[in-house]
């Protein structure tokens, strides 16, 4: 099948690939380029492990095409930390012991950076209906909604320093 | 938190962040779907669209001759295996079956059943072939509920199967019950004649699905000297390795399987599906190979729990339960072997009842062969006892949870298999569950409704192997062979942190593959923190003689007049000599070489796990939606060795169970094809259907074990099912013996009532 190029921004470098018209945009970033932060769990937009940020709004990359990625801005779990500094979701997500598996974390800590950079004092009720496009099966989701709550504050200071 | 007896610890206790945590959050991790290898290609599986056929022939030249295509096997491609049935760790398989359920053979035993794969370039090349493949089906009638299959004239799955019992007897009719056993003790009859209240009930439950997000892969590469190296996602790697060795007959040295981090398990992932294809189709190729399972895959083709049928009769008499008399049929799948007997095993153990009489039945259907889910038998079995007796209370105007105190199985009370249980935190557990803030709250307000629950889990003990080699600047790396799903390379290392007294941040552990540790079986029966954590004590005791001896040789004095406390060495006859442990680190060199501590065994004493459940719902009259106001789940824990995932395990133990309970099922056609195989119409809870859900810690510890360690992952899926169905029973005046309790059923009950 021919390859079509195109070229993207992804975590802030730009790039550009070749890819089949029929790859979804997750299969490229994980079987091309090597990024496999972001997870499959459904491949048809029904878990979230695949969530990645496009031009500022969240998507479910398993069911985004590659070739609509051209001139897009991607974030992808690989581009939250900077360095060795943890942004707060992910410190949270540890300190708050959020994850068993991990498999739902690069979603969910996608999710939830979506969400507090538009409401950055949402609250429990908020929290659970921005993130119900997210499965957990490990920990009921609990601690993930108590980390996310205690990186609000955290992710204020951050921002006013 | 209630706490009996405890002793003081440093480490234990808790809550250090784990030692993989920053990979997992930054996407660095690798898990199976992860691998990739130089020159690797994909494989994709064909899988039968019926329920039950006969394979007439199979013609795959035409997708052997697709562009991109490098092989396609079958069956055929498997060695002949022996009808003979092996011990793979938690579970006995027999492995002609095994191997039938990798690529079926002459019958396809359900849809989703595999039968032929193709290994390509691209994973859509792949898939592109499996449309070339011709299969000639025979389709016959199909099987696919519990009691069609006992009936004399169903379907056959297998005319050769007659139904073994207890004591050896078989069956001289072919039949679908692969087996019937029975625990029995007392009269019950006499205890029914004399009961104060008799309950008589039939409960059923669908199959279910343990709803890893993460589905199964495996990544092979058969290498030109016989090697197999095998990349995948299990809970055993071991056991991995054994199935392998039997499917592909290989000895086990020559094969290595590195397990790779594992996105949820349950039970689901401790037998083989993809790893001995993968295996085959490398070995044709020449090349890795990749196979990975998509969600529809999963549901059809990997093995979930049974659907089950459960008749009960429960007698009281004084205020206490006096006999029980149930029979039990499980849905094994399409090969023998479901969790039937850890239903009957479990279902009184919340209880000292002198009269029982349970009868177990296997059975076969045409759905897939059933695997471990979380506590495997004892929900739907608990659903039932749990039903029941809360009837009884109901009937005697008695508060539940004083029944049960009443009735509670302590130290010395005799499970149904006659064993006398050991030390078990079973009435502490309902003492902190009646003094509980939830359950002396009063529930207000129309449509709604309390239920209490008990449960019980074995827990298991079986295999491990450890190592703790001393680094020269004192730090430890703990190599272990337990799959951690869920933290315990942090309970494992806080375990050998305190057994030492260093601290938990010099403790590197590592997960090995099958080449560089000892045997350990499963990470399942909640054993991992306990089992493995018996011999990460080992080992740690291990490093101290050592070092005593190490520091005795350096003060020349005797070995007995050294000991080792607080992470430091002191001569007991001369005050002036004392080493910390790093500084004897550095001079392990000196000494006599690298200092390793180790320790391989076969655990025993595991401690029963108890927990008692309080819920508040509310049913909506209009929609017959079941919303869960409040839940509190009590659990004697032993010791809570990181409190945090102890929580957390008893958290997503919970939220399972509310899924089983209200919303998730297998739904089939009656020619046997499911309709609901993806996560959009199998219904797993969300953030949304589920509030936060409070834990109660309980701290009896286990005699068994040097700090007191039970399991803790399995028994909290146990008491949901009945507590959510005695607090709809209470919301709604109507007892719900059918799961789910779905939004329909319950609205069709409603509107029958009225
Ligand atoms: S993999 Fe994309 S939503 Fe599940
Ligand atoms: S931590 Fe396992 S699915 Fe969320």
């Amino acid at each position: 099948m021919r390859r079509s190029q195109v070229q993207t921004r992804l975590n802030g470098n730009d790039i550009d690939f070749l890819c089949e018209p029929r790859q979804s945009l997750l299969e490229v970033l994980r079987d091309e380029l090597g990024f496999t932060g972001s997870k499959e769990g459904c491949n048809n937009g029904n878990c979230g492990a695949c969530t990645v940020i496009m031009n500022g709004r969240i998507v479910n990359s398993c069911c985004v095409l590659a070739v609509e990625t051209e001139g897009a801005e991607i974030q992808t779990i690989e581009g939250v930390a900077h360095g060795e500094k943890l942004h707060p979701l992910q410190q949270a997500f540890l300190e708050e012991a959020a994850l068993q598996c991990g498999i739902c974390t690069p979603g969910f800590i996608m999710s939830a950076k979506a969400l507090l950079e538009r409401e950055p004092n949402a609250d429990e009720a908020r929290i659970r209906h921005w993130l119900a496009g997210n499965l957990c099966r490990c920990t009921g989701y609990d601690k993930i909604v108590k980390a996310v709550l205690s990186a609000e504050p955290q992710l204020q200071e951050a921002k006013q320093s | 938190m209630t706490t009996v007896e405890k002793p003081v610890y440093s480490v234990i206790g808790t809550r250090p962040i784990r030692p993989d945590g920053v990979e997992k959050v930054t996407g660095k991790a690798q898990y199976g779907a992860d691998v990739h290898l130089p020159g690797m290609i994909y494989g994709r599986i064909l899988r039968s669209p019926h329920a039950h056929a006969r394979i007439r022939s199979i013609d795959t030249s035409a997708a052997a001759k697709h562009p991109g295509v490098l092989a396609v096997v079958t069956h055929g491609d498997l060695p002949a295996a022996d009808d003979r049935v092996e011990e793979l760790g938690e579970t006995a398989v027999n492995v002609r079956e095994l191997s039938s359920n990798i690529l079926a053979s002459d019958k396809v035993l359900y849809r989703g059943h595999a039968v032929a794969a193709v290994a390509a370039a691209s994973p859509h090349v792949a898939e592109e072939a499996l449309a070339k493949i011709k299969v000639d089906y025979e389709v016959l009638p199909a099987v696919v509920d519990v009691r069609d299959a006992m009936r004399e004239d169903a379907p056959l799955l297998n005319e050769a199967r007659r139904t073994k019992s207890m004591g050896g007897q078989v069956s001289d009719r072919p039949s679908n019950i692969a087996s019937h056993n029975q625990f029995k003790a007392g009269d019950v009859e006499a205890a029914f004649a004399e009961a104060d209240v008799v309950v008589e009930r039939e409960f059923t439950t669908k199959m279910v699905h343990q709803g890893y997000v993460e589905p199964q892969n495996a990544t092979a590469a058969w290498n030109s000297d016989g090697t197999l190296t095998v990349y995948t996602s299990t809970q055993g790697a071991f056991a991995v390795r054994a199935q392998l060795s039997e499917i592909l007959r290989h000895p086990l040295a020559r094969i290595k399987v590195v397990p790779m981090e594992i996105g949820g398990g349950f039970g689901g992932k401790t037998v083989v599906y993809l790893d001995p294809v993968a295996a085959v189709l490398s070995k044709k190729t020449g090349r890795p190979v990749k196979l990975t399972m998509n969600r529809a895959e999963v549901f059809e083709g990997t093995g979930p729990t049974s659907g089950t049928y459960i008749k009960i009769k429960a007698a009281a008499k004084d205020g206490r339960l006096t006999a029980v008399k149930a029979t039990l049929a499980y849905e094994a799948g399409a090969y023998p072997g479901s969790s039937v007997g850890a239903g009957a095993m479990t279902m009184l153990s919340p209880y000292d009842v002198e009269n029982f009489e349970i009868d177990a039945y296997d059975v076969v259907v045409n759905k897939p062969k059933t695997a471990a889910y979380r506590a495997p038998g004892a929900p739907a079995a608990a659903f039932a006892t749990e039903s029941a007796v809360d009837e009884l209370t109901k009937k005697l105007g008695i508060d539940p949870l004083d029944f049960r105190r009443n009735s509670a199985s302590r130290m010395g009370t005799r499970m149904v298999n006659g064993i006398a249980f050991p030390r078990i935190g079973n009435e502490e557990t309902l003492d902190a569950a009646i003094n509980s803030p939830h359950y002396r709250s009063p529930i207000e307000g129309p449509n709604r409704g309390r239920g209490v629950a008990s449960g019980y889990w074995f827990n298991a003990g079986m295999q491990s192997s450890v190592t703790a080699a001393v680094n020269s600047d004192g730090t430890i790396n703990l190599i272990e062979g337990s799959t951690d799903i869920g933290g315990t390379r942090a309970s494992l290392a806080m375990q050998l942190a305190e057994t030492l007294s260093v601290p938990y941040e010099t403790i590197r552990p590592t997960v090995a593959d099958t080449d560089s540790v000892g045997h350990n079986d499963v990470t399942g029966g909640s054993r991992t923190t306990f089992a493995s954590g018996l011999a990460v004590y080992e080992a740690g005791m291990d490093v101290r003689r050592q070092m005593c001896a190490r520091a005795a040789k350096l003060w020349s004095v005797d070995p007995d007049d050294v000991v080792y406390e607080g992470g430091k060495l002191r001569c007991t006859k001369d005050s002036t000599r004392e080493l910390t442990f790093s500084e004897l680190a550095k001079q392990s060199a000196r000494t006599g070489g690298p200092i390793v501590g180790k320790a391989s065994l076969l655990a025993r004493g595991a401690g029963g796990a108890f927990a008692t459940h309080i819920v508040d719902v509310e049913v909506d009259p209009e929609t017959g939606k079941t919303t869960i106001l409040r839940y509190t789940a009590v659990q004697d824990v032993g010791t809570a060795i990181h409190p945090a995932y102890v929580e957390g395990q008893i958290q997503g133990g919970v939220v399972q169970g509310i899924g089983w309970a209200l919303n998730e099922e297998y739904a089939y056609d009656e020619s046997g094809r499911m309709l609901n195989s993806s996560f959009l119409d199998y219904r797993m809870p969300t953030t949304l259907d589920v509030p936060m859900i409070d834990t109660i810690v309980v701290e009896v510890p286990n005699p068994g074990h040097p700090y007191g360690v039970r399991g803790v992952g399995e028994v909290p899926i146990v008491p949901p099912l009945a507590a959510i169905a005695n607090a709809i029973a209470d919301a709604t005046g109507h007892r719900f013996t059918d799961l789910p309790m779905s939004p329909r059923r319950v609205l069709e009950a409603l509107e029958g009532l009225e």
